[in-house]
């Protein structure tokens, strides 16, 4: 009997543990999906675009043979941005799950801190106020902005600004999940009246301009911007990754956080800023790409749950091929038009997640 | 002693919660705090493991000194449950699993997962092991809090009220629980209640707290009807119901 009960522990032991192991497998497993899915939705972005390269033609061209011009298209215009749409869905993604983690808020997303309007106040300010836009009378571009540069160090300087003061006025209040997001959305009103104001004076070419850079497009990017997002995006990546236990430890309240040894007051100001910077490089490069941050993390915790360990990494897949279907669609849609791919990524996001919303109440 | 409180006082800007409180216990012992809403019973509890900083007196757990050790250090010596307890997205094994925070360096061990599910032996949660914290019973979910503190294999646990949201067959199961464990390690709990006849049951040293101040401490001797009655304003007879010390308003 003693040792048929021995027996039956051990089984059990082996089974809690293992059915965990499998569980947590299983997680793996959809990121494992979602990494070869990004590579596929890749390949195909590489093979679509208004000048017709056969797959043949396309792979010579990544060896750097065949044509000069097919290996320009690929090398110059499609790799950099199908880089950055990767590179910035990851980036945007794993901002937002953080956010949500760190405030405590299932609507918080990259743009919470106001971030996105204070860098829409920067890139009208060198539009209109520094010069850096004018309109261009050609076909294919009819406003055109002749400084780019400008316009991302402005948007970047005043998204730091605000997420500076959001942070100052914050700690005030020793960074209360609460007065971040409402620090967040009064600055955010104040950058959008200043925009206001700004637009109102501004000559109409100036204005076409500002509106312009506000739609999100990955086609602006070249091999250097796409190596700034990288570097950016990729060392926020690791160190949310190494923050994973303190973000599960948070999810169950602050007191219990502080209970298992996490400062919690330390945590969240890292997390917003690094948060921040991602968003700030990004919008500033690219202008507005909204709803990733809100909507990758938010389906992977309907798949997978709210464990970081699995969820920083699945949200940053799911925004990466959310962004790039999102732009290939948007180059190919009606071609050689290329439509805003911020307005894409709200079209397939929304309603992809009020299916899951609704689904995952059902099945509750 | 496992857990010593010296002269320890804490005040918010406007007014003070604690004052020179200071009391100890020994390995093996359950120390219930009772006293009425706002005594200060709770912010006691927080104190004693450095969620809030108290301005005056020092906590000694183990014989260290709490105010030397780091957050990690002290969150292998206290194991914490709070009064409300946040049902997240979470599976009862990885919310046990983050009672080992503290000694995670980068990834979890074997031994993590061997402890994780000692405790979960130990509570009987094999069923929900994979079942998500946000769809269990406020029975099921005290349970798994007192687990992760548990995971954390402290000497000393602070449970918050942990019987106040639990129908009668909880409370006890919880309470027994909890008494079953501190013996069997020889750990130290530290409770707040407010059932007297539950803390009865449970405790072997009982603090009244009143005013911010320790009113009364020491065992079955200061669970008369004079302290109560000082103490909440409550008159109460104290009897015996088969050995088991009853208290009965009147």
């Amino acid at each position: 009997m003693k040792l048929n009960g021995k027996k039956a522990e051990a089984g059990e032991r082996f089974q809690t543990i293992s059915s965990y192991k499998k569980y947590t497998g299983r997680k793996l497993f959809v990121i494992f999906i979602l990494i070869f899915l990004v590579l596929l939705m890749a390949i195909i972005s590489i093979n679509a675009g208004s000048a017709k390269l056969s797959l043949y033609e396309v792979v010579q061209a990544i060896f750097a043979k065949g044509d000069e011009i097919s290996q320009i298209v690929i090398w110059e215009i499609r790799l950099p941005r199908i880089m950055a749409g990767i590179i910035v869905g990851i980036g945007l993604a794993v901002a937002g799950a953080v956010m949500q983690n760190n405030l405590r808020n299932p609507l918080a997303s990259p743009s919470t801190l106001g971030i996105s309007n204070a860098a829409a106040f920067g890139a009208n300010v060198a539009i209109v106020l520094l010069g850096a836009g004018t309109v261009q009378s050609q076909a294919a571009d009819a406003v055109f902005i002749n400084n780019p540069y400008i316009v991302a160090i402005s948007a970047f300087i005043a998204s730091m600004g605000a997420t500076a003061v959001v942070l100052l006025l914050a700690r005030i209040r020793r960074f209360s999940p609460e007065s971040i997001v409402l620090a967040g959305v009064a600055l955010g009103s104040l950058f959008t009246a200043g925009t206001t104001l700004i637009q109102y004076f501004a000559e109409d070419v100036q204005i076409a301009a500002a509106i312009f850079w506000t739609f999100g497009d990955l086609g602006r990017v070249s091999w250097q911007e796409v190596i700034i997002l990288a570097g950016v995006i990729g060392c926020a990546f690791i160190y949310f990754l190494y923050r994973r236990w303190d973000y599960n430890a948070l999810d169950g309240g602050e007191e219990t956080a502080k209970s298992l040894g996490v400062n919690v007051e330390r945590v969240r100001l890292e997390g917003m800023v690094i948060a921040s910077l991602i968003t700030a490089v990004s919008v500033s490069f690219l202008g507005m790409i909204g709803f990733i941050g809100l909507i990758a993390p938010h389906i992977m915790r309907r798949i997978i749950g709210g464990d970081h360990r699995f969820l920083i990494p699945a949200s940053a897949f799911m925004g990466a091929l959310i962004l790039l279907f999102s732009d290939t669609l948007a180059r190919t849609m009606i071609s050689p038009v290329v439509l805003p791919v911020g307005a894409i990524t709200s079209f397939l996001g929304a309603p992809m997640f009020l299916y899951l919303l609704i689904r995952g109440n059902k099945r509750r | 002693m496992m857990l010593s409180i010296e002269n320890l006082s804490f005040q918010y800007p406007s007014r003070s919660v604690l004052r020179d409180i200071k009391f100890s216990i020994k390995p093996g012992e359950c120390l219930a705090i009772l006293g009425i809403n706002g005594a200060g019973k709770s912010t006691l509890l927080k104190c004693i493991n450095r969620i809030l900083k108290p301005q005056h007196g020092a906590v000694y757990v183990d014989k260290k000194d709490a105010r030397k050790l780091s957050g990690t250090d002290l969150a292998k010596k206290i194991g914490y449950v709070s009064q409300t307890s946040r049902a997240s997205r979470q599976t009862v094994f990885d919310t046990i699993m983050l009672g080992r925070k503290p000694y995670i360096k980068w990834d979890i061990t074997d031994k993590d997962l061997e402890i994780v599910h000692q405790i979960i032996q130990m509570l009987n949660l094999e069923k929900f092991s994979l079942r998500y914290i946000d769809e269990l019973s406020g029975g099921e979910l005290q349970k798994v809090v007192i687990a992760r503190a548990l995971a954390q294999e402290p000497k000393v646990l602070l449970l918050d009220e942990p019987t106040s949201n639990l129908d009668l067959k909880n409370q006890l199961e919880v309470v027994r629980l909890v008494r079953k464990i501190v013996k069997e390690k020889n750990m130290a709990a530290v409770v707040t209640m407010h059932d007297l006849n539950l803390a009865l049951r449970f405790a072997d040293k009982f603090l009244l707290m009143k005013d911010s101040e320790i009113f009364a401490i020491g065992g079955m001797e200061v669970m008369n009807p004079q302290n109560i009655k000082s103490v909440y304003s409550v008159s109460v007879k104290v009897r015996t119901c088969d050995n088991l010390p009853v208290v009965i308003p009147v």
